[in-house]
């Protein structure tokens, strides 16, 4: 039997009301004056990064998979009706793991970035203080050497694949040369989507935007960077010693 | 019907930050603002469902040159001329693809979801407002691109929706695998991006943007459909965008990622070692997720109406809530079963056909409980509730024929027949599209401040249920009797001959049910303009878009916050004044 | 309104379920000895799904009409589920589907698990667009290699599947359009594919499978009836796939005997 009442009830142990009476503590709105809403900015960004590289996991799974299952296939020789395996791993130029370390150093920078902007986001509710200028100078000039250093990562991920042609590896050499090609190149790509983010996020603090949204933007391009750091190793591991 | 708003205090926010939180961004001015690259989740809704709408006009308009091809082959059509089986075969290719992606899986999630989930939560708009904006740019240039393979040498792709290698890999497989698949595949590599963008928004509006009181075992079961409909999107059209790649190159630019040694017409292709089975896992990955994703939204709304509808609560919410994400969990494990036939490993193929079987119990489970929700309603047979109604039994019928399928021995004669074209029109065409037309009659009220002509709904409703019906339910026939799919014409073999009486009665059939959709059109825009004026709560409604104005205001709310108290399906409470309590009724519901 | 759905929603029901159980329209009469196995699990999956097809729409209508709203009716039923009800209806739902599978299981095993029997007659399906040919190995039970570069479909025959003629195992591999098989003997079909993916379906013979480039698929069967059957492809395979159709001739082992030293005799 349910009732209808102005107070708060029990809840119906056999069946769902889809949900009992009472209002839940609350936790999503900013009611709150001071950083709380900063916060939700925040955690709401985070969480959408969370969901988009889920996605972008989901693209990478799918050619690691790919590039599994062809190492093993077998393909019919027709001429012999006999089944070979066609897989000859690409010997991976050297030059990559210059490249792997310059990524790695560019999160090392991106992190100081990131830090900065919070930093200067959570100076920025007070008064203005002597000496925020400055701090503003020394964040642009992190994010500025984390933009060099990914460039000069794509810049070299593309000296690699000079160097794969010229030993006569092309994209459609061989089924390894293929995957070679088709990971760094997805990976670049993403990337460069990373160094477009932090080339946004500079020019906004050049033009004086204000700082909470600054460090929102960077925060989360500095995880997605991470991340891009953490998939190229995985990449490389991928590469070197799945085969 | 009762005109006002239903009950319920909210609690005005402090009006500086929240304000801010409520709305980023103040309500724009001028026409490109407000009406082109709007940020605003409504218009954008609209976009959507617009978008949905001249594709699936097209979709139908393709279908039905192929429905009179199919029974007067040699016809030359005005305009058109004779349409040879390789146009057949485009035709039928643009008409899945169109319908899939532009109708199925844009105006029940990116149409009806933007527009409604925000507001059936308590929020503003969604997480990511220029995300929102750009996920339909990014779809509608998608769609562009699409119809643009019609347009170029060589014409649109004739390799199906599903596009398996090497026919689709290969260029000189046939006519139109020219550029326009190149085109086929770059729209569909489109779509993803704007798929994933637009889950990414909906998995975070609904998970951080809930309002107070707002739980999750709180919201409408069109919210959950939306949620989980996303979490599928963003697991999915990755792996989709990945097979879509590896085509292309393997089109352009000499990979074999799909492709083995191959002669084509004498002709040795530059290809060797690709594996065709390998894009079927791919596609299949997403591919059967997708499917859920073309009918969970229609299931979360059918689960509203006939609530909503019969005045009472759904029964058994947190059964339907377990049910979808079982759906959803298990429509990632079952890929194999379109592949029975493929090749693949006949262990495989046992172990897929089992999770198959176990994915039709929890379907099964929503229909119990949709029936179990009209026994002892008090049924209301306004337009939204024939389409709700409609959409158990196509469900039913199309749900029916799936263990056929699921089974690989019986898989062995109804694979690749009419069988299986009978089986998905109904489960995810023909039930979806009621999803889409009762979501229309259900919602435009609210969105367009007028009543649609209930008169002419029921005219469509008639034509549509019993026109659909006529359609597909004999296709099920012919499947058994070995008509395979895909044909262009049925005049080579003796047995598909002594079929043509009954996919003669399929085409007429086919060109009544679609002259019936006219009357939607018609009573679509008419009613816009003309339409009986609606007040807030037309259908005495009690989730939270129904406690707002006609059309919403910009924020939705009017500066209001809304605070949640009940569940969404309180209808006919005993001791009640009326028989709905709003959800931000603070007069509270519970039962013992 | 509510009695007009359940006159129309009934109507639809048993028109359809008419038709299922009249055959007016149904598969082929089989020919092989897997048909009746297949075709005695598919009467019971229709059956138990026609009874649940049935009920299931029959309770609609029913409900659509009996729970209209009437003016003078009590109140809808406050009611939010029933928990025993739904682990109830949720367990025979999966005792109903999960065991319909598994009984099923038990043929697809013995069609698809076990390899052709010693003794089965040997012979590679090849499709092409839009063409199938077979290819018997001749006494001396081998066949001959083929290549691709010897591939000319325009030619017919050995040429179209590129057999390599100066493999001394080629010379009595007989290559034709039409496919011939001894009654009561297990064929194992090699399936292979030249350029796009094709699918070998013979309806009687309750046989689908599809050629795949890249391999060499093999299958088996036991046609257990003379007489000749229909070959559709049945995987979309570019714009001739409607026509590329063969036909399967199942003659008694002298005749087919018979036939096939006709065919080595031609090549002398």
């Amino acid at each position: 039997m349910a009732s209808y009442t102005p107070t708060v009830s029990l809840d119906d142990p056999t069946t769902s009301t889809g949900g009992n009476g009472h209002i839940p503590p609350h936790h999503h709105d900013g009611d709150d004056f001071g950083s709380s809403f900063f916060d939700v900015r925040l955690r709401r960004a985070r969480l959408g990064l969370v969901v988009g590289l889920t996605g972008i996991v989901m693209i990478f799974i799918s050619f690691s998979s790919a590039y599994v299952v062809r190492q093993g296939l077998p393909t019919l020789d027709p001429r012999t009706g006999v089944l070979l395996h066609d897989w000859f791993p690409v010997p991976l130029p050297r030059l990559l793991l210059i490249n792997t370390t310059v990524l790695l150093i560019s999160s090392l920078t991106m992190e100081i970035a990131r830090r900065q902007a919070a930093r200067k986001a959570a100076l920025a509710q007070l008064a203005s203080v002597p000496g925020v200028s400055m701090h503003a100078k020394e964040e642009v000039s992190w994010l500025a050497l984390t933009v060099v250093l990914g460039l000069s990562f794509l810049a070299g991920q593309w000296m690699a694949w000079r160097e794969l042609a010229a030993s006569g590896f092309y994209v459609d050499s061989s089924p390894s040369s293929s995957f070679v090609y088709l990971l760094t190149g997805m990976h670049g790509v993403h990337l460069f989507g990373g160094v477009v983010a932090l080339l946004t996020a500079g020019a906004a603090s050049l033009l004086r935007r204000p700082a909470d949204s600054l460090a929102i933007a960077v925060d989360v391009t500095g995880w997605y960077w991470h991340f891009m750091a953490f998939l190229w190793v995985y990449i490389l591991c991928l590469l070197e010693f799945v085969h | 019907m009762a005109g006002s708003t239903g009950g319920g205090e909210t609690i005005m926010a402090t009006r500086g930050l929240a304000a801010h939180e409520l709305h980023a961004h103040a309500a724009p001015q001028g026409f490109i603002r407000k009406w082109v690259f709007s940020l605003d989740h409504k218009v954008i809704g609209l976009q959507y469902y617009f978008l949905a709408l001249t594709a699936v006009f097209v979709g139908m308009f393709l279908s039905l040159l192929m429905r009179i091809h199919l029974i007067w082959p040699s016809v030359a059509l005005p305009l058109i001329g004779e349409i040879k089986p390789e146009t057949y075969l485009s035709l039928l290719t643009m008409h899945g693809t169109i319908m899939v992606f532009f109708v199925l899986t844009t105006a029940p999630q990116g149409g009806f979801g933007n527009y409604f989930l925000p507001i059936q939560i308590g929020a503003a708009d969604m997480a990511f407002p220029v995300l929102n904006m750009l996920s339909f740019w990014v779809t509608f240039l998608g769609y562009i691109v699409m119809l643009s393979a019609f347009f170029v040498v060589g014409g649109a792709p004739l390799h199906g929706w599903t596009g398996y290698p090497p026919l689709s890999a290969l260029q000189s497989a046939g006519p139109g695998e020219g550029p326009g698949a190149d085109l086929w595949v770059i729209s569909i590599a489109l779509f993803c991006i704007g798929a994933l963008m637009s889950a990414l928004n909906f998995i975070t509006t609904t998970l951080d943007m809930r309002a107070r009181g707002m739980s999750m075992m709180r919201m409408p079961l069109t919210c959950w459909a939306w949620f989980i409909t996303a979490i599928l999107g963003l697991l999915a059209f990755g792996v989709l965008f990945s097979a879509g790649i590896l085509l292309l190159l393997d089109r352009n630019a000499g990979t074999s990622f799909f492709v083995p040694l191959v002669v084509v017409n004498g002709q040795l292709a530059a290809h060797k070692g690709g594996s065709p089975l390998l894009w079927q896992h791919l596609f299949w990955f997403f591919g059967h997720p997708e499917v859920y994703i073309a009918i969970l939204p229609a299931m979360g709304l059918c689960s509203q109406l006939v609530s909503v509808f019969s005045r009472k609560p759904i029964f058994g919410y947190k059964a339907m809530v377990y049910a979808m994400l079982s759906i959803g969990l298990l429509g990632f494990m079952v890929w194999g079963h379109h592949m029975f036939m493929s090749g693949m490993s006949p262990y495989s193929a046992f172990a897929f056909s089992i999770m198959t079987m176990a994915i039709g119990v929890p379907s099964a489970i929503k229909t119990f409980n949709w029936l179990g929700t009209l026994w002892g309603g008090r049924i209301r047979f306004y337009s939204p509730m024939l389409f709700a109604i409609g959409f158990v039994s196509l469900f039913v019928s199309g749900g029916i024929s799936g263990p056929f399928l699921a089974q690989p021995v019986l898989d062995i004669p109804l694979h690749d027949t009419y069988f299986v074209t009978g089986h998905f029109h109904l489960i995810m065409g023909v039930a979806s599209i009621f999803g889409i037309f009762a979501a229309t009659y259900y919602w435009f009220p609210k969105m367009f401040g007028r009543m649609m002509s209930e008169s002419l709904a029921r005219w469509h409703f008639w034509f549509t249920f019993v026109g659909t019906y006529a359609i597909f339910m004999p296709m099920h026939y012919l499947g058994m009797a070995g008509a395979t799919r895909r044909y262009s014409q049925f005049t080579e073999l003796a047995y598909l001959r002594d079929l043509i009486p009954l996919q003669k009665f399929i085409t007429y059939a086919a060109i009544i049910t679609i002259a019936g959709q006219f009357i939607f059109l018609f009573n679509l825009f008419w009613s816009m303009k003309y339409g009986k004026k609606a007040s807030d709560n037309p259908w005495e409604a009690t989730t939270l878009e129904w406690t707002t104005a006609t059309p919403p205001p910009h924020d939705n709310f009017g500066g209001h916050t809304p605070v949640v108290y009940n569940g969404p399906y309180e209808y006919s409470v005993p001791g009640a004044p009326r028989d709905y309590v709003m959800q931000n009724d603070p007069a509270t519901v519970a039962a013992h | 309104m509510g009695l007009v759905l359940l006159v129309v929603i009934w109507l639809i029901t048993f028109v359809s379920a008419y038709f299922f159980i009249a055959k007016t329209w149904w598969l082929p009469t089989g020919a092989s000895a897997a048909a009746a196995g297949i075709d005695h699990h598919f009467t019971t999956t229709y059956i138990l799904m026609g009874i649940v097809f049935v009920a299931a729409q029959v309770l609609l209508g029913l409900f659509a009409w009996k729970y209209r709203d009437r003016a003078a009716g009590s109140p809808a039923r406050y009611s939010h589920g029933n928990n025993t009800l739904e682990i109830v209806w949720t367990v025979l739902t999966l005792i109903l589907f999960v065991g319909l599978n598994l009984m099923s299981s038990s043929i697809w095993a013995s069609e698809r698990f076990r390899p052709a029997e010693p003794g089965a007659l040997q012979v590679e399906v090849t499709g092409m667009q839009f063409a199938w040919y077979f290819r018997y190995a001749g006494p001396d039970g081998k066949f001959g290699a083929t290549k691709p570069e010897l591939i000319d479909p325009s030619a017919g025959g050995e040429s179209a599947i590129g057999l390599d003629t100066t493999d001394p195992a080629s010379k009595d591999d007989v290559v034709t359009g039409t496919m011939y098989a001894p009654v009561n003997r297990e064929v194992e079909v090699i399936l292979r594919a030249h350029d796009v993916i094709h699918s070998f379906f013979v309806p009687s013979m309750r046989f689908k499978q599809d050629a795949v480039p890249g391999l060499a698929i093999h299958m088996h069967f036991t046609p257990i009836s003379t007489g000749d059957y229909e070959i559709a492809c049945a995987e979309l395979c570019g714009l001739g796939h409607y026509k590329m159709h063969g036909m399967l001739k199942v003659v008694s082992q002298e005749d087919f005997d018979k036939w096939l030293a006709a065919r080595e005799a031609e090549k002398q």
